[in-house]
């Protein structure tokens, strides 16, 4: 590890879906201990970075970096040793597994004694989940449900946390809660990369912000400095460079 | 509560497989071991259909691989004992090498491979006489003896198979309730979700194949003595879509589901042979009818039945909620 490097780093990667690419020649760094929300329009490439950054995606051209260290091409299995963790869009827990099993399985590259050992810790964060612990994860709220997700990637100690979309069908009470809790995880030292559609609540949180539009990187700002801009929207609308 | 309950349903099931043969004759006895080789097959199928979701058409052929391994090399001399587990271990490999199409295809496409394959391990049983017999099969297959306990006779053989089947039945229920179990499951209901928690996808595919294979290898190595004579007939697809029906009757997914559905497929035909000719008719008939009303199998009507109670539960606490409200705005 390189303790000048930024914690991610993408040098001019190329990723994409078939012949359809949408990353192009992407080049953007991400500060460690902090949090860096994506942003742009629909299409810019924002989901498609942190699938690129875990593995789900090969990059075509580019390098991507974690800590300085060359992880390209790597299985996701690799990049959760390497310290990564990654909460995807939507529901992602295993809704026949209980709240336990959900748990446990997130920690399958752990070994099942050292998940144990992590996991009251895990829910001293997350009460709720903690009293419906052998509930069917289908049977939690949305909200309870995120919160499992978030706990289950925390179940592996991640130097960086990939998250995305955290707040999609969550009430602004619950959207409150992750996003203190991600504040606090950046505190303790996590490097926090967020995509998230709620720009002006996640621009609160974040300590930068990074737009992107086709798949390139138009701008690159501290997320005070952006959230005082008063043409904001364009971020999320597109032509983020007459910001 | 449901604990002890399901303790004691399932001491009383053990305790009825152990004390049945002596209340069956001959026949009884020998339809309840074809039934617990059935059951050993499709616990196999179900940890590779109903658990990791691949759809496999190909499982006679690995319970036919199972049955060969056994005879030839019992036929060359060799112990039974050295037999079961080479056709395990044989049936293993295979999985593994049939498991690599679902890297790259998967539902109705898989089937097909595995279909193909189902096919060609047919054709070999079938060709090859000079190592299987061709349509002559293989006779006069003993039965074995351990320590000097002969397993000849046929309640003795059916103890045989029950305590086989109890032992790998136990080491399938104590790998699906560790997390690698669970991330069968994970790989069946979203292999993208399952891979960002780091599970081997590719590894957990083929060890799914192979675990399966294995099982129907083990049962295979019990189906040849239990018959004692094989021919290629009982490995051809249409077995391994008997055996596929077996896992979806019972329910895929549910740990209990083969004992249910191999009930179905090996006993409920033999019910229903009073009705002579139209006993086929009437087995298809049943369960096209299972299919439409339970299409998650038998085993699911606990679990229906739980959730209509608790959303007729909910309903009746909304219609309260609203009367409440109602008395309240008055």
């Amino acid at each position: 590890m390189h303790a000048a490097a930024p914690a991610i780093e993408f040098r001019d990667v190329v990723a994409g879906y078939g012949e359809f690419m949408i990353l192009n020649n992407l080049s953007l760094a991400a500060r460690r201990g902090a949090i860096t929300l994506l942003i742009g329009p629909n299409g810019a490439g924002k989901s498609t970075v942190l699938k690129t950054l875990f593995g789900l995606l090969k990059p075509r051209q580019g390098r991507v970096l974690l800590d300085g260290a060359d992880v390209t091409g790597a299985a996701p299995k690799d990049l959760l040793a390497h310290g990564i963790a990654f909460v995807p869009q939507g529901r992602n827990l295993f809704p026949q597994l209980t709240v336990w099993q959900n748990l446990e399985l997130g920690g399958i590259t752990l070994g099942r004694r050292l998940t144990h050992a992590r996991i009251p810790a895990v829910l001293e964060l997350f009460p709720r989940v903690r009293e419906r612990l052998h509930a069917q994860a289908s049977a939690l709220s949305g909200g309870e449900q995120k919160q499992l997700e978030i706990g289950r990637a925390l179940l592996l100690q991640p130097k960086v946390l990939l998250i995305d979309e955290p707040s999609i069908g969550l009430s602004p009470l619950v959207v409150a809660d992750v996003f203190r809790l991600l504040r606090r995880l950046a505190g303790e030292g996590t490097t926090v990369l967020m995509v998230e559609q709620n720009v002006k609540s996640a621009l609160k949180v974040s300590d930068d912000a990074i737009a992107l539009e086709s798949g390139r990187l138009v701008l690159h700002k501290p997320a005070g400095e952006l959230l005082a801009d008063p043409h904001i929207e364009r971020l999320f609308l597109g032509s983020a460079a007459a910001v | 509560m449901r604990t002890p309950l399901a303790l004691a349903a399932g001491l009383a099931a053990a305790a009825a497989l152990v004390a049945l043969p002596h209340f069956l004759g001959r026949s009884g006895v020998y339809l309840l071991s074809y039934w617990v080789v059935f059951v050993v097959a499709t616990m196999g199928l179900n940890l590779t259909v109903g658990y990791a979701g691949q759809k496999s058409l190909g499982h006679a052929a690995f319970f036919g691989i199972g049955a060969y391994t056994v005879a030839i090399l019992m036929k060359a001399g060799l112990s039974f004992w050295l037999g079961l587990p080479l056709a395990a271990l044989l049936c293993f490999a295979s999985g593994i090498v049939v498991g690599f199409p679902a890297l790259r295809v998967q539902a109705i496409y898989l089937a097909f491979a595995t279909l193909g394959f189902n096919t060609a391990a047919w054709l070999f049983m079938r060709n090859e006489e000079w190592l299987t017999g061709g349509t002559f099969g293989i006779k006069d297959i003993a039965r074995p003896s351990l320590f000097g306990v002969s397993f000849d006779g046929h309640r003795a053989y059916y103890y045989l198979c029950l305590a086989v089947a109890a032992i790998l039945a136990a080491l399938l229920y104590g790998l699906l309730r560790s997390p690698w179990g669970k991330a069968f499951t994970a790989l069946r209901d979203n292999p993208i979700r399952a891979e960002s928690l780091g599970v081997d996808v590719r590894g957990y595919t083929l060890l799914a194949f192979a675990i399966g294979a294995a099982y129907a290898g083990v049962a295979g190595a019990l189906f040849a003595p239990l018959l004692e004579f094989i021919d290629p007939a009982p490995f051809s697809v249409g077995a391994s879509i008997m055996m596929y029906l077996m896992v979806v009757v019972g329910g895929p997914g549910y740990f209990f589901g083969p004992m249910l559905g191999a009930a179905v497929g090996v006993v409920l035909p033999e019910w229903l042979r009073f009705a002579q000719d139209w006993y086929l008719f009437v087995f298809g008939a049943a369960v096209v009818l299972l299919m439409i009303w339970l299409p998650d199998g038998l085993l699911s009507i606990p679990g229906r039945l739980r959730a209509r109670r608790e959303a007729r539960a909910a309903s009746a606490a909304r219609a309260a909620a609203a009367a409440r409200l109602d008395g309240g705005g008055r």
